[in-house]
C-alpha cells in the first residue's frame, strides 16, 4: 500500500532531473568578461566583429579563454581581472565610439547547458558589487514646464483667433490670461476650451481686469507626470549606454520614483556625474526690442524687463531672451559634433524630430533677420551658447548650432543633447554601494551559514530519526536543489537576506519532515503496524503541514508586498522556498520512503529512532 | 533516540497564572524600554549615511575622524566594525545636501587623508525615503497580523486567532524590547526577521490548536482545563525538535553570517526562543479565558471534516496531526 503509482515516481525524478541541470551552472563560477555591443541602436551587429575582436587581441597578444557572439554583442572571456580591463582598453581604443565596450561577468558553463537557458543565479548588488540608486524625478518642475509651454500655445491660440489680451504669464502651474473687457474673455474661453479640453477654465475679476485662469486637471496631470518619468528613463538608458556598464538596471518604483542599479561600477563619482546631469537645451527669441543700451546695461545688475529673462553669453555679456520658449531639448533626435564649412568653425548638428522641425520651421519663417539664442541649462544655471540671426526659413529639421569653442567642446556638448534632456529634474534620493571584495565576503558568508546550519541539522536528525532522518535530509537537500534551480531559472535577484532566507527556508522546512516524523512514531506507540504507520503518518500531518505552511506565506506575501529593497529580496526566496519545501518534505520524502519500505511484505519495525511503548 | 518520555499530561493550564504573570512582566519591561530608550533605528528609517571603511592596517580612528571633521560633518560618529581594520562612519542628514553628494564628499576626504582606504559600503538614505520605509513597515506589520488572524478565524475561531495574534504581537513587543535594551541597531532585514518570525511562531500554535480541537472531539468528558493539557503536552516533542532545528540553522548564520546578517539572526533566536513559549503558554490560556469550548469548536468543525475522515484508514481517527 505505501507504493507510489509510477507517474508519482517519475514525476519526482523529473523534477530532481530539472532541479539539478538548473542548479549546475551556479557551480562553474564566473569569469571576468568584456561585452561588445553597437553603441547606437542604427549600428548593425555584423558578423564581421567577432573576427575583429579576435584580430585585435591577437595583434595585442591579450591571452583570452573563449570569444562569442550572442543576439546582443560579442563576449569575451579572460583569466584574470588585469588582463580584462587591458583587454577594453585596447578594444575601446581599436574599435572607436561605435562600438560600447563595458566590463562584465560570463558564467563559465558550458555551451550546451547555455543552450538549455541553464544560467548561474542572478546576483544583486550587495553580492557582486555595484552601485544602486534611487532617484527621485521633480514632478513639481515638470508640472511648471508643462504651464510655462502652455503660456506660448495661448499666445499663438489666441493671436490666430484676433482675440486681444493684456497678457499671458504662469503663476506656478496656473497659466493666466488676462483681458481688458468680458467680451474677448468669453470668446477665449471658448477657444482654449475647445483647444485644450484637459485644462480646467476658471474666470475672475481683479480691479478693472478680467482673469482667465486655466489650470491642469489631475487627467492632464497624471499624463504629464508619466511622460516626464518614461522621458528620464529613457535619458537614464542613454546615459548609462554611454558609461559602459554590462546589465544595468533601469526601473520606475511608485509614481516618481526611478530605481537604476549599475553592476560591477566602482567609480561611484562618475557614474554620480553622469546620472545627475541636468542638461536641457532650449530656443528662445532674443527680446531685441528691449535689447537697448539702457536695458542691458540694467540687464547686466540682473534686472530683466516683464517678459524677458537675462542670461549670460560666452563672453560674459547679457542677453535678453523672451522667457517663452521656441523649443527644448525633447524635440532632438540626434546631436553630432562638425564643422562650419565656411568658417572652419566647430559646430554641433541637431536633427530635430518631426514636430520640432515643423515648429523650428514656422518660428524661422516669421522671425527672418532676428536673432535667435540657443541655451545650455546645466545644473541650474543657463548658458547662452550662440544667438545666431536667422537669414532664411529652415525647413527638414536640420539645425547647426555655431560658437563652439573647439572641437572637444562640440563633441562634449553633442554628446550631452543626445543623451537626451531630462524632463523633470532629478535627485538621487538613496545610494547602496558596495565594492567588489565585501561582495564576495557576502556570499561567503551566505553560503557558510547554509551549510554548516544545513550539516548540523542533518547529523542531528540522523542521530534522531535514524533511517527517517536520514530520508528527511535527503527531502531537504532536494528542497535545496529544486530552490536554487527555481532562482537560476526565474532569474530573481538573490541578495544576501536572500541568502539568509534559502538557510531560513531549510531551518524551517524541516518542521514538515518532523511532523511527520513524530506522527508515525505516535502511531507506532499505538500499535499499528509498520506500513499502515507510514501512510496513517503522512495522510495526518498533511494537514498540519499544510495549516503551518499558510500561516508562514502569509507573512512572506505581506513581506513582499510591502517590502523595499532588501526586505523584497528576502521574501521572494522566503515564499519561493516554503513552495519547494512542501514538495519536497511531503512527495520526495515519501517516494524515498516507499521505495525503501513500500515493496517489503513482511515488515515488523522500522529505523526511526527508538519507540516507547505506553 | 528520543527525548520525551511524558507518561502523563503536564497541567500547564494550572500554571496559567504563572506564565501569564511572566509573559505581563516581560511584556511591560519591554515596552518600559521602548519607551525609555526607544529603538535605535539604522539608517534605512532615520535617513542618513552609513559608510563602511576597509584599511590594509590596523585603522586610524583619530585620522578618520580628522578627515570627516575636515568637510564640516561634525555629528558624524566613526567606529571600528566587526575587525580593527575596518571603520563604520555614521553620518546623520544634511539638509540641502544630496545624500549621493556627501558620501563622495566624505569618500574624497578619506582618500586624502590615507590613500590606502577602501570603501567598502555605502548606505545613504534620503530622510523622505526612510520615512517611507518606516511607514511601510509597520504597514507590512499591521497586514501580517491581519492575514494571520483572518486565516486562523476561518480555519478554527475567532477565540483562536485572538489568542493567538495576541501571543505573537507579545512576541514582537518582546524581541523590540530587546532591541531597545542593547541599543542594536534596527534596521530593514530586522524587520523582516520580525515578521517571518511572526508568520513562523503562528505554526506553533497552529499546531496546539488543530490538536486541540482532535482532542475536543475525542475525549468527550474531559474537561476544558484536561484537553488543553493534553494537547500540549503530546506536541511538546515535536515542538521542542523543531524548534531546536531552525534554531540551529539560526545559530550558523549568527556564527558565519558576519555583521550584515547579525541582528537579523539575533531577532530570529529571540523570536524563535520566545515564540516557543509564547504560542503554548500564552496562547493558550488566553483561548481557555475567552471561553474556547467543545461547542463552539467541534459545532461547525464536524460540518468542514466530515468528509475527510472517512478516507482515514486507522480504527482510531482521532488523533490528528501533531
Amino acid at each position: 500500500m505505501n507504493r507510489y503509482p509510477m507517474w508519482k515516481n517519475i514525476l519526482v525524478a523529473v523534477m530532481i532531473l530539472i532541479g539539478l541541470i538548473y542548479t549546475i551552472p551556479n557551480f562553474f563560477g564566473e569569469s571576468p568578461a568584456v561585452q561588445i555591443t553597437p553603441a547606437k541602436s542604427t549600428t548593425k551587429l555584423d558578423s564581421a566583429l567577432l573576427g575583429k575582436v579576435e584580430d585585435i587581441f591577437k595583434q595585442e597578444k591579450i591571452e583570452y579563454d573563449g570569444v562569442y557572439q550572442d543576439a546582443r554583442g560579442v563576449k569575451a572571456r579572460f583569466k584574470n581581472t588585469d588582463t580584462q580591463i587591458r583587454a577594453k582598453d585596447v578594444l575601446q581604443a581599436n574599435l572607436g565610439t561605435d562600438y560600447t565596450v563595458a566590463l562584465n561577468l560570463l558564467s563559465r558553463s558550458p555551451s550546451w547547458l547555455r543552450s538549455l537557458g541553464a544560467k548561474p543565479m542572478y546576483l544583486g548588488l550587495d553580492l557582486r558589487g555595484g552601485v544602486h540608486f534611487l532617484m527621485q524625478v521633480d514632478m513639481k518642475a515638470a508640472l511648471s514646464k508643462a504651464a510655462e509651454r502652455f503660456v506660448g500655445d495661448f499666445k499663438i491660440a489666441l493671436r490666430k483667433e484676433r482675440i486681444s489680451y493684456v497678457g499671458v504669464s504662469r503663476e506656478g502651474e496656473t497659466v493666466q490670461i488676462r483681458f481688458n473687457n468680458a467680451d474677448e474673455l468669453t470668446k477665449a474661453h471658448a477657444v482654449i476650451a475647445k483647444e485644450y479640453p484637459n485644462l480646467t477654465l476658471e474666470e475672475s475679476t481683479i480691479g478693472e481686469e478680467r482673469i482667465l485662469k486655466a489650470s491642469l486637471n489631475l487627467v492632464e496631470q497624471k499624463s504629464i507626470q508619466d511622460f516626464a518619468i518614461k522621458q528620464n528613463i529613457q535619458t537614464l538608458h542613454n546615459r548609462i549606454n554611454e558609461l559602459g556598464v554590462a546589465e544595468p538596471i533601469i526601473q520606475q518604483q511608485g509614481a516618481d520614483r526611478v530605481v537604476v542599479q549599475l553592476p560591477g561600477v566602482q567609480d561611484t563619482a562618475k557614474a554620480k556625474e553622469i546620472l545627475g546631469r541636468t542638461a536641457t537645451l532650449e530656443i528662445r527669441m532674443v527680446d531685441e526690442e528691449k535689447s537697448d543700451a539702457a536695458t542691458l546695461e540694467k540687464a547686466e545688475k540682473g534686472q530683466a524687463p516683464v517678459g524677458d529673462d537675462v542670461f549670460k553669453n560666452r563672453d560674459g555679456r547679457a542677453v535678453l531672451v523672451k522667457k517663452n520658449v521656441v523649443l527644448t531639448g525633447d524635440y532632438i533626435t540626434d546631436a553630432g559634433p562638425g564643422v562650419d564649412g565656411q568658417s572652419g568653425r566647430s559646430t554641433v548638428n541637431v536633427t530635430l524630430d518631426a514636430r520640432g522641425a515643423r515648429i523650428f520651421q514656422q518660428v524661422t519663417r516669421e522671425n527672418v533677420g532676428k536673432r535667435m539664442a540657443i541655451l545650455l541649462i546645466e545644473k541650474g544655471s543657463t548658458e547662452v551658447i550662440t544667438a545666431p540671426t536667422i537669414n532664411e526659413e529652415i525647413g527638414g529639421g536640420r539645425v547647426q548650432i555655431s560658437g563652439m569653442a573647439n572641437t572637444q567642446e562640440a563633441t562634449d556638448v553633442a554628446l550631452l543633447l543626445r543623451a537626451g534632456a531630462l524632463a523633470a529634474p532629478m535627485d538621487i534620493v538613496e545610494e547602496r554601494t558596495v565594492g567588489p571584495s565585501m561582495g564576495q565576503d557576502n556570499i561567503n558568508r551566505g553560503i557558510h551559514s547554509t551549510l554548516w546550519g544545513f550539516a548540523a541539522i542533518a547529523v542531528m536528525m540522523m542521530v534522531y530519526y535514524m533511517a527517517f532522518g536520514a530520508v528527511s535530509v535527503t527531502a531537504l537537500a532536494i528542497n535545496l536543489l529544486l530552490l536554487v534551480a527555481i532562482l537560476s531559472m526565474l532569474q530573481a535577484t538573490l541578495t544576501l537576506p536572500g541568502l539568509a532566507a534559502i538557510a531560513l527556508a531549510l531551518g524551517m522546512a524541516i518542521d514538515a519532515n518532523v511532523l511527520i516524523n513524530e506522527r508515525i512514531r505516535e502511531e507506532l506507540r499505538n500499535g499499528n503496524t509498520p506500513q499502515a504507520s507510514i501512510h496513517a503518518g503522512y495522510e495526518r500531518a498533511w494537514d498540519t503541514i499544510l495549516d503551518s505552511n499558510v500561516t508562514t506565506l502569509i507573512a512572506g506575501l505581506a513581506l513582499f508586498m510591502f517590502g523595499t529593497g532588501p526586505i523584497k529580496g528576502f521574501a521572494v526566496v522566503h515564499v519561493l522556498g516554503i513552495l519547494t519545501s512542501m514538495f519536497s518534505a511531503v512527495l520526495v520524502s515519501r517516494a524515498i520512503v516507499n521505495l525503501i519500505y513500500g515493496y517489503r511484505r513482511k515488515l515488523t519495525k522500522l529505523s526511526i529512532g527508538q519507540i516507547y511503548k505506553g | 533516540m528520543e527525548l520525551f518520555r511524558i507518561k502523563k499530561d503536564i497541567p500547564f493550564m494550572s500554571y496559567g497564572r504563572l506564565t501569564t504573570a511572566i509573559s505581563l512582566v516581560t511584556f511591560i519591561l519591554a515596552v518600559v524600554f521602548l519607551a525609555t530608550r526607544g529603538l535605535n533605528f539604522g539608517v534605512d528609517f532615520t535617513g542618513g549615511t552609513v559608510m563602511e571603511v576597509n584599511y590594509p592596517q590596523a585603522a586610524n580612528l583619530e585620522s578618520v575622524r580628522k578627515a570627516v571633521d575636515s568637510i564640516g560633518l561634525k555629528e558624524a560618529t566613526v567606529q571600528n566594525f566587526g575587525s580593527s581594520h575596518d571603520v563604520l562612519i555614521r553620518l546623520p542628514v544634511k539638509a540641502g545636501v544630496s545624500v549621493a553628494k556627501l558620501s563622495e564628499e566624505v569618500k574624497v576626504a578619506l582618500v586624502a587623508a590615507d590613500a590606502t582606504a577602501e570603501v567598502r559600503r555605502v548606505e545613504a538614505v534620503g530622510a523622505q525615503v526612510g520615512d517611507e520605509l518606516y511607514e511601510n513597515g509597520g504597514l507590512a506589520l499591521f497586514f501580517v497580523s491581519l492575514g494571520i488572524m483572518l486565516y486562523l478565524w476561518l480555519r478554527f475561531e475567532w477565540r483562536f486567532a485572538v489568542a493567538a495574534i495576541i501571543a505573537n504581537m507579545h512576541d514582537v513587543v518582546i524581541i523590540l524590547g530587546f532591541f531597545a535594551f542593547f541599543q542594536w541597531e534596527f534596521n530593514l532585514t530586522v524587520l523582516a526577521a520580525i515578521l517571518a518570525v511572526l508568520g513562523y511562531s503562528v505554526n506553533e500554535s497552529v499546531v496546539v490548536f488543530d490538536r486541540v480541537r482532535e482532542n475536543f472531539r475525542k475525549m468527550r468528558k474531559a474537561s476544558v482545563v484536561q484537553v488543553i493539557d493534553n494537547a500540549i503536552t503530546r506536541t511538546m516533542s515535536r515542538t521542542i525538535i523543531t524548534h531546536t532545528m531552525t534554531q540551529t540553522m539560526v545559530g550558523s548564520m549568527l556564527l558565519f553570517g558576519g555583521e550584515v546578517l547579525h541582528n537579523f539572526a539575533l531577532a530570529l533566536t529571540i523570536g524563535i526562543l520566545f515564540g516557543i513559549y509564547s504560542s503554548v503558554l500564552v496562547a493558550c490560556p488566553i483561548a481557555m479565558w475567552l471561553g474556547v469550548n467543545r461547542a463552539n469548536l467541534i459545532g461547525d468543525v464536524e460540518k468542514k471534516e466530515g468528509g475527510k475522515k472517512e478516507v482515514v484508514v486507522e480504527p482510531d481517527p482521532s488523533e490528528f496531526a501533531s
